[in-house]
Formats: C-alpha cells, sequence, structure tokens
C-alpha cells in the first residue's frame, strides 16, 4: 500500500564501494547482478560530495537515497520517490547511532567486519520487509544487546570478547579481593 | 540470530515441522525478544493452515504490554494482509484495542495494519480519521501516516462535496506547527497536494518550506525545494516569496537542490528578474551533469514562451551554450528549444536563425546538420534577405560527409525555388555539384531540370514546388509495400493506390521537422504491416483476387472460448461488393489431426448476403494455425448488415503421439463456434483529423445533418460516450474521447472514411439530463447525402 511509508534498502558499504552489509526490501532489483549494479552507480554519484557532519540526500532514476559518511563506511537509505525524506532520514540516523552504540564508539570497517553479526541483527530490527519497525537508537541497540548477550545461550552462542571479558572481571575481582 | 537466518532461508511450511514447533514454543517463552522474533519468522514462513493454528497467541501478542511484541505481532499482521486476509480481519478487535495503546510505535503499527483492513470501507476509515484527529497521537511516524489518511478522506469527500471549508484541513494546518519536523513537512506537503487548492489554504504551508530553505540540513532543504517545485508549476505566484531565499540556494553544494531551485526560479520568475537569473544561470551551468542541463534548457524554453520580449538575452544565452561541449541528448534539446522559440516568437526569427547557421559550422553531430539545414530550407526563403544563408549552406556541401550534402542541396533547391531572384545564383552552385558524389549528382540534376536549366528568372510552377518539396502523405513503410509489389507493366505506378490506414497521431508539441519529410508521425508497424499481409495473402488466392481493393479488415474476434480443442478466431475483410471471412483455427489436441477443414455459415439471418467461394484447409496439424476462407457477396456499396452462425467441419485422424504419424482413415466430424456478426461499424476506416475544425469548416454544410437522441440511464457519461463511439466505429479527434470525471456534458468529435471512400466527420454533444439519463445531439458532415442518412440510421438502430 503506497500509504504507509516503506523503505526500499538499506547499505553498508565501505570506501571502495563494495558491500559489507544490505538488505533488500522490494523487488525493484530481481537480480543480484541489478542489485550490484545499483550499489555502484550510487556510490559512484556520492562519491564526491561530502556527508560527514550532517546526512546529505540525492535523487535518481526515481528513487531518493539519503546518505551519510562515518569514517570510512558509508551509510545508504533508500526510498521511492514520493516518500517522505524526513522518515528516510531518521531511519538513516537511527541507523548509524544504533551501530556507533553495539560498536561501543569503533565505527570503521575492520569493527563493523568483526561484528557482522551485530550489524545484519541491527538492520533486522529497524525494518521488517519494508515497514518501519523502530528509529530510536537506544531502542534499537537494546533489543539487538539483548539478542547477542543471553543467560540462556551456551557459551558457543557468546562472543569471545565476552567471554575474555567476564574472564577478565573474575580476574581483576579475585587479585583485588 | 538464528531467526535472521531462518528468514532468510524462508523454506515452505511443510518443509521445517520441527522449527515451526520449537518457534511456537517460543512464542510463549518468557523471553520477550524470542516471542517478537519468533512471530515475525513464523509469520513469515507459514501458510493458512499453520495460521489458524498460532492465530490465538498472535492475538494475545497483539495485546501484549511489552511494545516490541506487540510490534512484532502487528507488523506480521501488516505482511499476512497480503495473504490471508480473511484470517487477520478477524483480528480487528485487537488492533483496535492496540490503536489505543500508550507506546508510540505501537499505535502507528496498529494504525497502518487497521487502516489497511478497513481500506476499502470509506465510511468506516473517516471514522478511524476523525477518531484520531481529535485523540493524541504520539509518534511523529503514526502523525504522518495519519496525515496521508487524512488528505486520502479529503480526496475522496471532495467528490461530494462542493464548496465550503474542507474537512480535516484544520487538522493539517495544526500539525504545520507540531514539534516534529517530519510531521511539519508532511503536512505541508498534503496541504499542496489537495485538489484545486486556494492561495489562502497554501500561504501558511509555503511559509513554512520557506523556513526549511534555509535550514542547514540538506534533506529539509531538499524536501522543501522539491515541494516548492511542485506547487510553481500550478501556482507560481504563491511561491514568489521564495524568490530570495532560492537564489541564494543556487550556489548551493548539492547538485539536486541548485537544479532544483533554478527551474523553479524560471518557472516563478517575472520579467525584471530575467535578466539577473540569466547572469547566475550562466555560472552555473558548467558545474552540473547533462541531464540537469536539460532539464534547465527546458524550463528556459518555457520562459522564454512566456516573455517573448526577452528573447534577445535567452536567445544568446542559448546559443552561448551550445557553442560549448555537450552530450547529443542536450545539444538536441537546445537546438530544439531554438527552433520552437523561431517558430513562436517571429521578431527572433532573424537572430535564431543565424545563430543556428553558425552552430552547424562545427557541429559534430550529422543528425543535427541536417535537421538544422532542413529546417533553414523552410524558414529561410521566407525572411528578408535569404542570401545571407546561402553562404553557409554552400559552406556544408564540401566539408562533413555524405548526408550533410545531399541535406544541403535539397536546402539550396529550395532557396531557388522559392526564391525567385535567388535563381540564377543556385544554379550556378548547384551545375557545380554536378561533378561530385552520387547522391549530390542525382539531387543537383533533379532539380536543374524541374526548375527550369535555363537559369531565367521565371516563376516556378505550383505543382513542381508542391513535387519537389511537398510532404508525402503516405507513410513509408505502405509505399515500400506498394513498390514491392508492383510489376512492371504498361501502366505506371500509381501512387494514389498506396493505402493510407495507419494510425495518425496527433503532433503532440511542435518538435522540428525530421530530415525526409514523412507522413504526419511514424505508424506503428504492427497495423500497417496487417494491413499489407491481408492483402498480400488474399490477393494470393485465386478466387477471391478479383474482388477488387480491400477496403478494411476488422482485428480478430474469437468464435470459441479459452481453454477449448480447437481455439477459432475470424476477420472479417470488406471489399467493395463482397465480404470474406477468414477463419484462424488452431488445434490444440496432441493425438490429433484435422484435414479438409472448413467452416459451414449459415446465413439465414443475413439475407442480403450471399455465399460465393469457400477454401477449406487441407491439413491442421497440432499447434501450428491455420486459415480458412469463406467468401460471401454483398449488394456493391450498401453496408450490408448481417448475423452468421458457424460450425467448423472436418476429418479427424488419431495421431500416434509418440512417432507424430498418423493413422489412414478418420472420422468425419463437427464443432459448433459462436456466431459471427457484421456490423456497420465493420463499413467505417478509422481515420483521424489533425485540426478537425479546418475539416468541418472544409466538408461544408451540404449534406449536413443533426439529429437528437436520448439514450437512456446510463451507468456514467464516459460510458455513455465510449459506446456510441464503439458504435460508429470512427476515430476519435483531439482526445475528445476521454471525458473528464464529474463533467455533465462532453463534446466529441470522429471521423472516419466510410465504404466508398466517403470521408465522414461527426461532432456529439453529450449532456447528463438528471441523475443518469443521457441525452445526444449528432451532427454529422460528409461528401454523400446518403452517408450522412446512414450515420443517423446506425445510431437510431443501435
Amino acid at each position: 500500500m503506497e500509504l504507509c511509508p516503506l523503505i526500499k534498502n538499506i547499505l553498508l558499504l565501505d570506501s571502495e564501494g563494495k558491500r559489507i552489509a544490505v538488505k533488500y526490501y522490494s523487488d525493484d532489483w530481481p537480480t543480484n547482478a541489478a542489485k550490484e549494479a545499483f550499489e555502484k552507480s550510487v556510490f559512484t554519484k556520492t562519491q564526491k560530495t561530502n556527508a560527514r557532519t550532517e546526512a546529505e540526500i540525492t535523487m535518481f532514476d526515481d528513487y531518493i537515497v539519503v546518505y551519510k559518511f562515518v569514517q570510512d563506511l558509508h551509510f545508504f537509505v533508500t526510498g521511492g520517490e514520493n516518500e517522505n525524506e524526513i522518515i528516510l532520514a531518521a531511519v538513516l540516523q537511527g541507523f548509524i547511532d544504533a551501530v556507533g552504540l553495539l560498536l561501543r564508539g569503533n565505527v570503521d570497517k575492520k569493527e563493523a567486519l568483526e561484528n557482522l553479526d551485530i550489524i545484519l541483527l541491527c538492520i533486522d530490527e529497524i525494518v521488517d520487509g519494508g515497514i518501519i519497525l523502530e528509529t530510536d537508537a537506544n531502542v534499537i541497540a537494546g533489543k539487538v544487546a539483548s539478542h547477542s548477550m543471553d543467560a540462556g545461550a551456551p557459551l558457543s552462542e557468546q562472543t569471545i570478547t565476552q567471554a575474555l571479558a567476564t574472564a577478565r572481571e573474575h580476574l581483576t575481582r579475585s587479585l583485588l579481593k | 540470530m538464528v531467526y535472521v537466518m531462518i528468514k532468510e532461508l524462508s523454506p515452505s511450511a511443510d518443509e521445517v515441522i520441527i522449527v515451526t514447533s520449537s518457534l511456537m514454543k517460543d512464542m510463549t517463552s518468557k523471553t520477550d525478544m524470542y516471542r517478537a522474533n519468533a512471530i515475525r519468522v513464523l509469520c513469515r514462513i507459514t501458510d493458512g493452515t499453520l495460521l489458524t493454528q498460532i492465530e490465538r497467541y498472535l492475538k494475545q501478542a497483539i495485546v501484549d504490554k511489552n511494545p516490541v511484541v506487540a510490534s512484532a505481532a502487528l507488523v506480521s499482521g501488516i505482511h499476512l494482509l497480503q495473504t490471508n486476509p480473511e484470517i487477520v480481519k478477524r483480528w480487528s478487535n485487537e488492533v483496535q484495542e492496540a490503536v489505543q495503546s500508550r507506546a508510540a510505535l505501537v499505535q502507528f503499527h496498529a494504525l497502518a495494519l487497521l487502516h489497511q483492513v478497513r481500506q476499502n470501507d470509506r465510511l468506516a476509515v473517516n471514522k478511524l480519521v476523525s477518531s484520531l484527529t481529535r485523540g493524541s497521537v504520539r509518534s511523529p511516524i503514526a502523525q504522518c501516516l495519519l496525515i496521508r489518511y487524512t488528505s486520502q478522506v479529503i480526496r475522496e469527500s471532495a467528490n461530494n462535496t462542493q464548496t465550503g471549508d474542507r474537512p480535516f484541513y484544520d487538522f493539517l494546518e495544526g500539525c504545520l506547527r507540531h514539534k516534529a519536523e517530519m510531521v511539519i513537512f508532511e503536512a505541508a506537503r498534503a496541504i499542496t497536494e489537495l485538489n484545486g487548492v486556494t492561495s489562502r489554504e497554501l500561504t501558511p504551508a509555503i511559509t513554512v518550506l520557506q523556513l526549511f530553505l534555509s535550514s542547514f540540513k540538506p534533506v529539509l532543504r531538499f524536501a522543501a525545494v522539491r515541494t516548492l517545485n511542485k506547487v510553481a508549476m500550478t501556482h507560481p505566484m504563491a511561491v514568489t516569496n521564495c524568490n530570495i531565499d532560492m537564489e541564494s540556494l543556487i550556489s548551493d553544494q548539492n547538485r539536486s537542490i541548485a537544479t532544483l531551485a533554478i527551474t523553479t526560479l524560471l518557472k516563478t520568475g517575472n520579467e525584471s528578474s530575467v535578466d539577473r537569473l540569466m547572469k547566475q544561470i550562466t555560472n552555473f551551468m558548467s558545474d552540473i551533469a547533462d541531464e540537469f542541463k536539460i532539464v534547465v534548457v527546458e524550463a528556459i524554453r518555457s520562459l522564454c514562451l512566456k516573455f517573448p520580449l526577452k528573447h534577445r538575452s535567452l536567445m544568446n544565452f542559448l546559443s552561448n551554450i551550445l557553442r560549448e561541449e555537450g552530450g547529443f541528448e542536450y545539444k538536441k534539446a537546445i537546438v530544439d528549444s531554438i527552433v520552437i522559440l523561431i517558430r513562436d516568437i517571429p521578431e527572433a526569427k532573424e537572430t535564431g536563425l543565424l545563430h543556428l547557421c553558425e552552430f552547424i559550422e562545427d557541429c559534430e553531430f550529422t543528425y543535427l546538420s541536417t535537421q538544422i539545414l532542413h529546417f533553414l530550407g523552410i524558414e529561410g526563403p521566407k525572411t528578408s534577405d535569404p542570401s545571407k544563408y546561402i553562404r553557409y549552406i554552400y559552406n556544408r556541401m564540401h566539408l562533413e560527409n555524405a548526408t550533410v550534402w545531399a541535406g544541403a542541396v535539397s536546402t539550396l533547391a529550395k532557396f531557388g525555388a522559392m526564391v525567385d531572384g535567388l535563381k540564377p545564383h543556385v544554379f550556378v552552385l548547384l551545375r557545380r555539384c554536378l561533378f561530385d558524389t552520387d547522391e549530390v549528382r542525382d539531387r543537383a540534376t533533379l532539380y536543374l531540370n524541374t526548375l527550369g536549366g535555363d537559369g531565367a528568372v521565371v516563376e516556378t510552377g505550383a505543382d513542381v514546388k508542391e513535387f519537389l518539396f511537398g510532404s508525402l502523405d503516405i507513410p513509408l513503410m505502405n509505399l515500400e509495400n506498394s513498390l514491392k509489389n508492383y510489376e512492371p507493366s504498361e501502366k505506371p505506378f500509381d501512387i494514389s493506390s498506396v493505402p493510407k490506414e495507419v494510425k495518425i497521431q496527433p503532433l503532440a508539441e511542435k518538435k522540428a521537422p525530421g530530415k525526409k519529410p514523412t507522413g504526419l508521425g511514424a505508424p506503428p508497424p504492427s497495423p500497417s504491416s496487417t494491413v499489407d499481409a491481408y492483402e498480400k495473402l488474399l490477393s494470393s488466392i485465386p478466387e477471391f483476387a478479383n474482388f477488387g481493393k480491400l477496403f478494411k479488415s476488422s482485428p480478430p474476434v474469437e468464435l470459441t472460448e479459452a481453454e477449448t480443442e480447437y481455439a477459432v478466431n475470424v476477420v472479417k475483410h470488406i471489399f467493395d461488393g463482397h465480404v470474406v471471412f477468414q477463419y484462424n483455427c488452431t488445434n490444440t489436441i496432441p493425438e490429433q489431426l484435422l484435414e479438409n477443414v472448413i467452416v459451414i455459415v449459415d446465413a439465414s439471418e443475413a439475407e442480403e448476403f450471399a455465399e460465393v467461394a469457400s477454401k477449406p484447409l487441407r491439413s491442421l496439424p497440432y499447434d501450428s494455425p491455420g486459415q480458412t476462407f469463406v467468401a460471401f457477396q454483398k449488394p456493391d456499396g450498401v453496408p450490408a448488415v448481417g448475423k452468421f452462425s458457424n460450425m467448423l467441419r472436418f476429418i479427424v485422424k488419431e495421431v500416434d503421439p509418440s512417432t507424430g504419424v498418423a493413422e489412414d482413415d478418420g472420422v468425419e466430424d463437427e464443432y459448433q463456434l459462436e456466431d459471427l456478426e457484421v456490423v456497420a461499424a465493420d463499413y467505417m476506416l478509422k481515420v483521424g483529423v489533425s485540426n478537425f475544425r479546418n475539416a468541418w469548416e472544409s466538408m461544408g454544410a451540404d449534406f449536413e445533418r443533426v439529429d437528437e437522441y436520448g439514450l437512456g440511464p446510463r451507468d456514467s457519461l464516459a460510458e455513455a460516450v465510449n459506446a456510441v463511439v464503439d458504435l460508429l466505429g470512427m476515430q476519435p479527434c483531439e482526445g475528445t474521447e476521454v471525458v473528464s470525471p464529474n463533467s455533465r456534458s462532453h463534446t466529441c468529435l470522429l471521423s472516419g472514411v466510410y465504404i466508398g471512400n466517403v470521408k465522414v466527420l461527426v461532432r456529439l454533444q453529450f449532456g447528463l439530463d438528471g441523475p443518469k439519463d443521457v441525452a445526444m445531439k449528432l451532427a454529422v458532415r460528409s461528401e454523400d447525402e446518403t452517408v450522412s442518412d446512414a450515420i443517423h440510421e446506425i445510431v437510431a438502430s443501435g
């Protein structure tokens, strides 16, 4: 239905235009080749601009794309041409802030690739099948965090860093005792 | 994480019994996150039967205290609405409760779901909107959604109410003062998109958008400029206040914003600001990409048409940018604009033509050069001093490539033909061309001979001019086919025998003429080629060869329903004194081979027709269509009508599917087909005219017949118009077959050619008499009295 605000895709590309994490919610790009062509054209079109302080916006091919660059990562959110641009910007901002919270402030390519599962969960919690689920970064980060850190989950599910963190905590406590 | 994976893989429900049962357990688990995600995943992979089992849990989830779970259930409901709408509709009560929830986004999702469910019930949507506009909506996104629903309600209710303030307009205006930017923007956009909005209603929205123009966030600036651009197309006066802010946006870093600002300014500018704008644009053009440049060029063109006095500066601007670098599409757009300006603004002609001449001196696109040369040929002789242009044209003949040479020779000859004083000079030049390459030499010879080669200053005959430079009314495809069919014999080729039947499209915007004068608009290849195919087919059959020229072939009419064993459709060919039915048959049964297929036609209800010949189809194997024909004689020139019942008769032989060999003996069988009618509309060719008024005046009122008819109750005015147009079978002209919604009257202009080659023009005036009754006034003009009467007969009996 066209009245409900719909997101067409969310992209996270690196500084050369290669994909890190992407999710498409529309059938406008049926094949993988079409998707990659779209990513490439979006990247080349926005390469020269400076979108670091404020989210920038552009329009081509009947799509509106809002984007922002943080360190060496490029975040994009795409909507149809009649979409409310400010809603798209809100989604983008929520995504970026949530990623910032989850990666504990180190938003760069290495961290993103190491925590790819968190990024994918994050994208999943923001938009479901094109409909916006959440735009508040804190809530998103909370949902993702409660997914990954779970009391009932077996040890293998917990990431190594968390296990080390807990171990370190125990060690310091026993040393200080 | 596992949930995400399952969603990605999304297998079908019968494969994942294990997964679904564990997911169902998860749905009732204590951890909220599990519940939410389990719901989302299940709804993605489930089908109808499983859905009924989990429905209970979903209903509980919708009213769950945890907003995450509730949102998950609601969003899944929205998705499920596409596949299993009845189940989702049963949850209305719970969804209604969720709309009142305190959590912001739950309200948003509930609102979306409820609206989707109740979409078709206008009254329910109305109630929903009014209750929420009075109540409180907690999240900005939900507010935006509500605004969109409100504008939908306004749009639908506008069909009934005529005057007075719209309902909910106050709500929209109140939203303009909301805290969240997205709500303000959504409200402003909704107001600008209302049907028939007045300037008073627009003012608050425009003020708000003006504030956005100077925001530091590019997203806001972009959104505001885009909306103002749309408004400027319909209400330029309302946007003039923002001009100052927009001028500062021209130098914005974001190129899309800058282009939008410029195009808006060009639409709203007034005469005094045009000069200032031009200066700023010149600096700007070098920065932007080709597709933006084309947008700007078109905006400049409309601006110039609005302010013809400014043509000098605008024309200078266009010629300057023409000289710079650019792609083919871009330069073509500029050339087209200059040509249109020359056509519409007489004072600009001289300067414009000179600019174009300078351009072809170093134009790298052959197409554009030839186009300009042709255009020069038309306009040049009409100017005060045509000799100026001859130098430019003659230069083209020795540089560039062959296509340009040919165009240049034609143009020179045109100058010579139109302007008698120049004739001797032109001849000298043409004679020099006689030693050039083929195309140039041939053309030069032709022109020299026809225009009188002795170089005397004589008046060129009108028919010579017409022969050389008149436009060819006949589509090229038809001409080509006729020439191919023509066998060299005593009789010379008669150009008037080439069928003119083609869809003539009205010229939407006057574009520069192509390099060879072709017919009015290019014909789509299929109709003309089908006509020729039929002609060839029919003339190849000796029995039908002497029926004369084919007047009209109707489109295929199905005589069997879909998915039957034998699919048959019929094409009616109308000749002057005969009618031929061509039955296209297809055998869809692989195990059968049909032979000696003929159609027995019962013409007892069509007294004026007498069967004269029939041509059977020798063999009809599986899946290869074949044709069989039956010809009837009818009184010459009379549009006889009648009904024919058809029966397909054939010998059917069994075919062994593995070997494909048929048995030797077969069984005779019959297959009933549907009836076929020949109606008056079959005798009418749809031929349009581009200027109805001229044709109407020139036809004269000698054979005019006017009468009034009451058409009785009809579904709508549009339906009545369509019914009459179909009945007459004539071509609607100038787009008059489109009836605007809510109109109480409509005039439709039709034209066609009747059998006997009689041109007919019809003017229909429809009026809504009372709630449903339609009255019609029919005025017919034609070259033959009987035809006008016949048209009235058709309508009276139809």
